[in-house]
C-alpha cells in the first residue's frame, strides 16, 4: 500500500496518541469507575474478552436472567393476587439504587436484609406466596433484574447504627483463618490480589457485580454461593445460604468495595 | 514477601520452642530448634521420587498452586503466590525445609502457606478432613527429600 504525505503524518500523529495512551496505561492503568482509591473491581483483573462480554448487553450471558426477572416482576403470584409491580410499579424507578445500598438493617424485621431476604419477605408477607429457594432460577432472575436497575451506581452501604454490629461480625469473619488449609479471606483477597494461584488470578474478591455470570458455572450465581465455594476450597464447612454469618460478611465485603459501580450481571472467570 | 531467612534474625532470641500438649497428640511428636525440625518424622529418610508425586498431586501437596519450579515446567499452571523453589536446597538446611512443610506458621505466623502436618487450632474444618493432616508423616519426609534435590 502506498500512502501520500498527508496520510503518513496522520498515521504518525495517531500512533503518537496510541503510544502515549499505551505508556500511561503501562505505568498505572486507568480503570475509570472500576477503580476507587485502592479498591478495584474484579472487572479490572479479567481478560479483555470477559470485559467486552460484560459491557455489551447483547453479548452478556447474564442478561438472560435479567430478562426472566423482568417477566417475574409483573407476574401475579400468591394468595393475595399480587405481583411485585402491584406495589412497586415501574422497577426502573422503584428498584434503582437498591443494589447500591443493600444489605440494609431492617428495623421492623430486626435483621440485616439482603436483596434475596427482602424479596422473600415481600413474597411471604405482601403476596402470601411461597418464598424462592436461594439459588433457584426465580431468585437468581429476580436479583439479577433488581440489581441491574442500579447499573453503574456507586456502592454505598450503611455501616452505622444497628448495622454496625453486623459490619463488625463480617469483618471478624473476613480475617479469621478457617478450614484444614487454615486461610482467611484476607490471605487471598487482601494480601495476594493480583497474584496467581494455580491458573487463577486472585482479585480483591469484591461483590459489586453479583449475581455474577461465571464462565465456570455456566450460569449466574449469588454472593453466598461464592462465599460457600471460597470456604470449601480451604476445606472449611460452609455456612448456609442466607445465614447470619454470610449476611454479615456480605455487608462487610460490600463496604470494602464502597464507591465501585454496581455491575450486575458481571462476567467473571 | 517475607522469606524464611528474614524471619530468623527477628526471632533469634527464641531459639527453642518447647512442645506443649495439643489436639495434635495423635501425631508424631517433634521438637523445633532454630526454626527447624532436625529429626525425620518417621525415623527414616524420605523417597524423593514419591516426594515428587505428592508435591504435584493436587489433593496432596499441591505445591505448584503457589510455587514455581523450573524443572516441573511440564506440569501446567504454576502459581506465583509463594517464591520460586528453584535452588531452595542451597538456601536452607533440611531441618528448616521440614518445619516449613510441617507448619510454616511456626516461622511466619501470618503466612498463607498451609501447615501440612498439623491438626490443632483449626476452625470449622470440613468433616471429611477433620483431625486429619494434609500430608502423612511419610509424605512430608518424601517431599523434604525431594526438596533437597532442588540445587
Ligand atoms: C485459597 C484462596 C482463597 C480464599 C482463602 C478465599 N478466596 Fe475468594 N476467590 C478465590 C479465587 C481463586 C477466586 C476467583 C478469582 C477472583 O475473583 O479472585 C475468588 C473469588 C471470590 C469472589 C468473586 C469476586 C468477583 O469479582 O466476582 C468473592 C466475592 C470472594 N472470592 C470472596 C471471598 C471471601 C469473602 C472469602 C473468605 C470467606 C474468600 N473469598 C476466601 C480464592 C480464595
Ligand atoms: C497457598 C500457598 C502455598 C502453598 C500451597 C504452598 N506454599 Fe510454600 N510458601 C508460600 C509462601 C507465601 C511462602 C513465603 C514464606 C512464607 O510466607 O511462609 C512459602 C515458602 C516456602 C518455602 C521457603 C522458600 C524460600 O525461598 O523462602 C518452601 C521450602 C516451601 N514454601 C515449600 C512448599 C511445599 C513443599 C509445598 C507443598 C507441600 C508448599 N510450599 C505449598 C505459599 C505456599
Amino acid at each position: 500500500m502506498k500512502m501520500n504525505w498527508k496520510q503518513v503524518t496522520f498515521v504518525a500523529a495517531a500512533c503518537a496518541v496510541c503510544a502515549s495512551v499505551f505508556v500511561s496505561s503501562a505505568n498505572a492503568a486507568d480503570w475509570g469507575q472500576y477503580e476507587v482509591d485502592d479498591r478495584r473491581s474484579g472487572f479490572t483483573y479479567m481478560t479483555d474478552e470477559s470485559r467486552a462480554m460484560q459491557v455489551d448487553s447483547f453479548q452478556n450471558p447474564g442478561m438472560i436472567w435479567v430478562e426472566q426477572g423482568a417477566e417475574l416482576w409483573t407476574e401475579v403470584n400468591g394468595k393475595a393476587g399480587k405481583s411485585c409491580a402491584s406495589c412497586h410499579e415501574d422497577a426502573t424507578a422503584a428498584m434503582k439504587g437498591v443494589a447500591a445500598r443493600y444489605p440494609v438493617y431492617d428495623e421492623g424485621a430486626k435483621t440485616l436484609q439482603s436483596v434475596e431476604t427482602q424479596i422473600n419477605h415481600c413474597l411471604e408477607n405482601n403476596m402470601q406466596a411461597e418464598p424462592y429457594k436461594w439459588e433457584s432460577t426465580e431468585m437468581l432472575s429476580m436479583t439479577s433484574f433488581i440489581n441491574n436497575q442500579s447499573l453503574g451506581m456507586p456502592v454505598d452501604v450503611k455501616i452505622d447504627g444497628p448495622a454496625a454490629e453486623w459490619y463488625e461480625k463480617g469483618k471478624a469473619f473476613y480475617y479469621e483463618r478457617r478450614g484444614q488449609l487454615d486461610m482467611a479471606c484476607k490471605h487471598c483477597h487482601e494480601d495476594n490480589a493480583g497474584g496467581i494461584i494455580r491458573a487463577n488470578t486472585l482479585t480483591q474478591g469484591q461483590v459489586n457485580g453479583f449475581p455474577t455470570y461465571r464462565l465456570k458455572w455456566q450460569k449466574v450465581g449469588s454472593i453466598h454461593r461464592r462465599f460457600r465455594g471460597c470456604n470449601k476450597q480451604v476445606r472449611s464447612a460452609p455456612f448456609g445460604y442466607g445465614s447470619d454469618e454470610y449476611l454479615a460478611l456480605e455487608l462487610y465485603v460490600k463496604w470494602r468495595g464502597r464507591g465501585l459501580p454496581v455491575e450486575t450481571p458481571a462476567v467473571r472467570n | 514477601m517475607p522469606s524464611l531467612k528474614s524471619f530468623i534474625p527477628a526471632f533469634a532470641a527464641a531459639t527453642l520452642l518447647a512442645s506443649v500438649a495439643t489436639a495434635d497428640d495423635h501425631l508424631v511428636k517433634y521438637e523445633v530448634v532454630d526454626y527447624g525440625i532436625a529429626k525425620s518424622l518417621t525415623g527414616k529418610a524420605g523417597d524423593p521420587a514419591a516426594g515428587e508425586k505428592a508435591f504435584v498431586n493436587r489433593k496432596q501437596g499441591n505445591c505448584l498452586a503457589c510455587h514455581q519450579v523450573t524443572k516441573l515446567s511440564a506440569h501446567p499452571f504454576h502459581g506465583e503466590i509463594g517464591p520460586s523453589l528453584d535452588g531452595v536446597a542451597e538456601r536452607y538446611e533440611e531441618p528448616q525445609l521440614r518445619l516449613q512443610v510441617v507448619n510454616a506458621k511456626a516461622i511466619n505466623p501470618d503466612t498463607i502457606m498451609p501447615a501440612f502436618y498439623r491438626t490443632d487450632g483449626f476452625h470449622r474444618v470440613l468433616k471429611k478432613f477433620k483431625d486429619k493432616t494434609v500430608l502423612t508423616a511419610q509424605q512430608v519426609e518424601d517431599i523434604v527429600a525431594y526438596l533437597k534435590t532442588f540445587k
